[in-house]
């Protein structure tokens, strides 16, 4: 099928296209260079915005955690549900949407690409069965490869080499997309009732400590040549104080990287840029975030930003979700994945009125804007913990303006406001770097490709809203821009008109991307190790991998490792 | 004054949240009639359902005669106005009321006044399980209001009530004001067991005669009578328990003594 998307103001930062006025043309699932105009169906586009279609870096959508979350929040589906109509089906949830509804959202926003963070590599094919339902996006998960203990033995004895053919085979069996650390060598100690507080403590039964963990993984993913960097949830995530840990953090790999490329993403950077020796002295830590940042070029963030709304808290960092159970009395579910991760479950309602949550609020803002270079700070809201994913029109307002900042300002938490940082700062980002912070960025960060461009050769996702930049000032008009976010007039994915005035016109599946990392020589799989299946996980080694067919669509992107 | 009769028995669950003094009001019978309403899963006027025709000679806003115990969420949202039902009716009733006076001369159904923050709700019969108690997993129970049962309550009343007032003058079933956070339950007669399970604020108020009482929950005091709203008091003497110390809650639960004359091994603790 052929599509012609002409007369839009395009914004395509990764071809360093800027607003101008042009045509976009689609042959066969790809932008091409020209396609037959008679022939072609075509979009009218005019005063309208042309962006690829958008990226999610993080964002937890399928798996276990998830589907916990939806089982134990019922109330959460009781308000917020969609009927089934012609084109797609019903479904229900407000910070834990059943997955068609989830890829109808975010198809209606025009995104098209979604990464889950979150995997604990026993609950892979839980994982891509709930992602394979998953429609409207592509899509790919990173299995979480802090914790496992063969990460932790062979880190233990230093045989990088042999980690990095285990780690291949590893997103191999799980049909992986990169590294995910949470708290690294917390998640064992969890196992064990305890947690580690700072990056140098021993790591109970392993001696070794989270730096190692670190900085082995980051020299593994370096050695496969993988295409995101390692995705790091940093220790004591959560806590008064932390903004310190995640400096320290950045600090550990700053030696590792090369050629001006990214070593590390740190993921949810709102939660981990807390400031203050407790709940009472708490403050922002973005400042002190924002200027490490913006003096290095290894490191890349997104911010997790706060929305207030009632929402669903969920990580792999089993402590942290216990001392949010504890804070807030609220059901919680945790629980313990073998040899391999944790994760927790706790509802959490963010309010205005309180000083904490306020300041989290600012937090977000404060790293989005204080970071001077937009391609290295994202916007998520790490959906659920810090928000729904359909909130990101809300922040896109608040970042492209003041006004807009302001007007929220007034409704929260009035020590919160005096204290913040937030109304000394003037910058507003315009469409372009709105385009970076939703997809360029997310996508260059990643490593996709195809992804979050419109060069010639890249997959036909385009996203188009209707606002018209040279009309409208997004600083005074941030209601328009809110709405034209939030439903996008046209969405394209794969060359195909999905959506239209918000409204979902054709359902169609994504692809599931995962990466084929090709070794010199294979894992060594032997005797031993399978004997630790049988030992230790309740899963035979056998049936622990997740093979092709488990993927609707599958999409394997073949890497050449350098061991 | 609009009266409703129901035109034949329901085979299944009607959901009428039309039906509130709110949305009635400044209605003719003929508009009335061609409000929507789902029948199982079918969508039908009320008109379909209910004979409708208005009266001179009733007081409330709404009268209902006959059994309307398959309809579903009566007086939802409703803010002012007065509704009567003569005779049994459905689950939901008075669901998230802000106003207003439902009164029931028959049986109810489970989640009466289930989330309401304000008005009135009167039942002259039995009610099932979950009176005043929200919606499955919230945490956002009753936050005003009063109900009164004059009959015998099922499980779980009062659940994660936050303020108002429950008045039970029958027996009530199992986890009387779980999870409660604040206000007032009274019971006049009996109770099954674990009430005041979990909670955290308010009082319970049992007249009658219970089982046991939760292991977590420390004897305080005997006091000869409890309050139980302004101008209303219960005549004891009353055990005054705390608890519950498993949620570090520090809610009150009076048994009255005489009526339990097993729990005065307590009494040593004092």
């Amino acid at each position: 099928m052929e599509l012609l998307i002409r007369n839009g103001y395009v914004y395509d930062p990764l071809t360093g296209v800027n607003g101008d006025k042009m045509d976009i043309a689609i042959k066969d699932g790809k932008i091409v260079e020209k396609i037959d105009e008679a022939k072609a169906r075509k979009i009218d586009a005019s005063g309208m915005i042309v962006m690829p279609g958008g990226v999610d870096i993080h964002s937890h959508v399928a798996g276990s955690e998830v589907n916990t979350g939806r089982l134990i929040r019922p109330e959460d589906h009781f308000k917020d549900f969609e009927p089934k109509t012609a084109k797609t089906r019903s479904g229900v949830g407000h910070s834990v949407p059943s997955t068609f509804t989830t890829g109808y959202r975010y198809a209606r926003m025009g995104y098209t690409t979604v990464m889950n963070p979150s995997m604990p590599p026993l609950e892979a094919k839980h994982t891509h069965e709930e992602l394979s339902d998953t429609p409207m996006v592509d899509k790919a998960t990173y299995p979480l490869l802090g914790d496992w203990w063969f990460s932790l033995e062979y880190l233990r004895n230093g045989d990088l080499e042999e980690l990095a053919r285990h780690i291949a085979w590893m997103m191999n069996c799980t049909k992986g997309y990169a590294i995910k650390i949470v708290n690294p060598g917390g998640l064992e100690a969890w196992g064990r009732g305890s947690n580690v507080h700072s990056l140098d403590d021993q790591v109970p039964n392993f001696r070794i400590t989270p730096r190692e963990i670190i900085r082995g993984l980051c020299k593994v993913n370096k050695l496969l040549n993988l295409p995101h960097t390692i995705h790091v949830h940093t220790n004591n995530l959560g806590m008064p104080g932390n903004y310190a840990t995640a400096i320290e953090t950045m600090q550990c790999v700053e030696d590792l990287a090369s050629e001006n490329k990214p070593a590390i993403h740190i993921t949810h950077c709102q939660f981990c840029a807390f400031k203050g020796e407790d709940w009472r002295t708490f403050e922002s830590g973005a400042e002190e975030i924002a200027n490490y940042v913006n003096c290095r070029s290894h490191v890349t963030l997104d911010m997790g930003q706060v929305v207030f709304s009632d929402t669903t808290t969920m990580t792999a960092d089993g402590p942290f979700q216990y001392d949010l159970y504890r804070l807030t009395g609220h059901k919680w579910a945790n629980h313990d994945v073998e040899t391999e991760t944790t994760s927790g479950i706790v509802p959490f309602r963010y309010r205005r009125k309180n000083y904490v949550h306020a300041t989290q609020w600012t937090i977000g803002l404060e790293l989005a804007l204080l970071v001077r270079d937009p391609w290295k700070i994202f916007l998520t809201t790490d959906h659920p913990n810090a928000g729904p994913f359909t909130s990101y029109p809300r922040i896109i307002a608040w970042l492209m303006s003041r006004k807009a900042r302001e007007a929220t300002m007034k409704r929260i938490h009035k020590r919160a406001a005096n204290r913040c940082l937030l109304p000394s700062i003037d910058r507003e980002l315009d469409f372009s770097e709105i385009a970076i912070v939703t997809r360029a960025g997310q996508a260059k960060t990643l490593g996709l490709k195809n992804k979050g461009h419109l060069g010639v050769g890249a997959d036909a996702d385009v996203a188009i809203y209707d606002v018209n930049p040279n009309t409208t000032d997004p600083s005074r008009k941030y209601k328009t821009v809110r709405k034209a976010f939030k439903h996008a007039a046209y969405t394209v994915k794969g060359g195909q008109i999905v959506v239209k005035d918000g409204e979902i016109l054709k359902h169609v599946e994504g692809n599931t991307m995962w990466l084929d990392v090709q070794t010199n020589e294979p894992a060594e799989i032997n005797k031993e190790m399978k004997s630790k299946f049988r030992d230790y996980w309740t899963v035979e080694y056998e049936n622990y991998p997740v093979s092709e067919h488990y993927l609707a669509i599958s999409q394997p992107i073949t890497v050449k490792a350098n061991v | 004054m609009i009266v409703m009769r129901p035109l034949r028995e329901f085979r299944f669950p009607v959901t009428a949240d039309c039906v509130t003094p709110d949305i009635f009001e400044n209605k003719t019978c003929k508009e009335i009639e061609e409000l929507k309403v789902w029948e199982g899963n079918k969508q039908k006027r009320l008109g379909d359902l209910f004979k409708i025709e208005e009266s001179d000679s009733e007081k409330a806003n709404i009268t209902i005669y006959g059994d309307v115990s398959k309809i579903r969420r009566i007086g939802s949202c409703m803010k002012q106005g007065e509704i009567a039902i003569q005779g049994n009716v459905g689950t939901h009733v008075g669901e998230e009321m802000r106003g207003g006076k439902i009164t029931v001369y028959g049986n109810v159904g489970g989640w009466a006044g289930s989330m309401m923050k304000n008005g009135t709700i009167e039942i002259h019969g039995n009610t099932s399980d979950y009176l005043g108690a929200p919606y499955r997993g919230s945490t956002q129970g009753m936050r005003g209001g009063r109900i009164i049962v004059h009959g015998n309550v099922g499980s779980e009343a009062g659940t994660c009530m936050r303020k108002g007032l429950i008045k039970i003058y029958g027996d009530a079933g199992q986890f009387v004001g779980f999870h409660m956070i604040d206000g007032t339950i009274y019971v006049e007669k009996n109770c099954e067991e674990r009430a005041g399970a979990c909670m955290l604020g308010g009082k319970v108020i049992i007249g009658g005669s219970v089982e046991s009482v939760l292991p977590t929950f420390t004897i305080d005091s005997i006091k000869p009578k409890a309050k139980i709203e302004e101008d209303e008091t219960a005549n004891g003497p009353f055990y005054v328990f705390l608890g519950d110390i498993a949620e570090e809650g520090n809610g009150k639960l009076y048994v009255h003594k005489e009526k339990n004359p097993h729990l005065s091994q307590f009494e040593r603790f004092l």
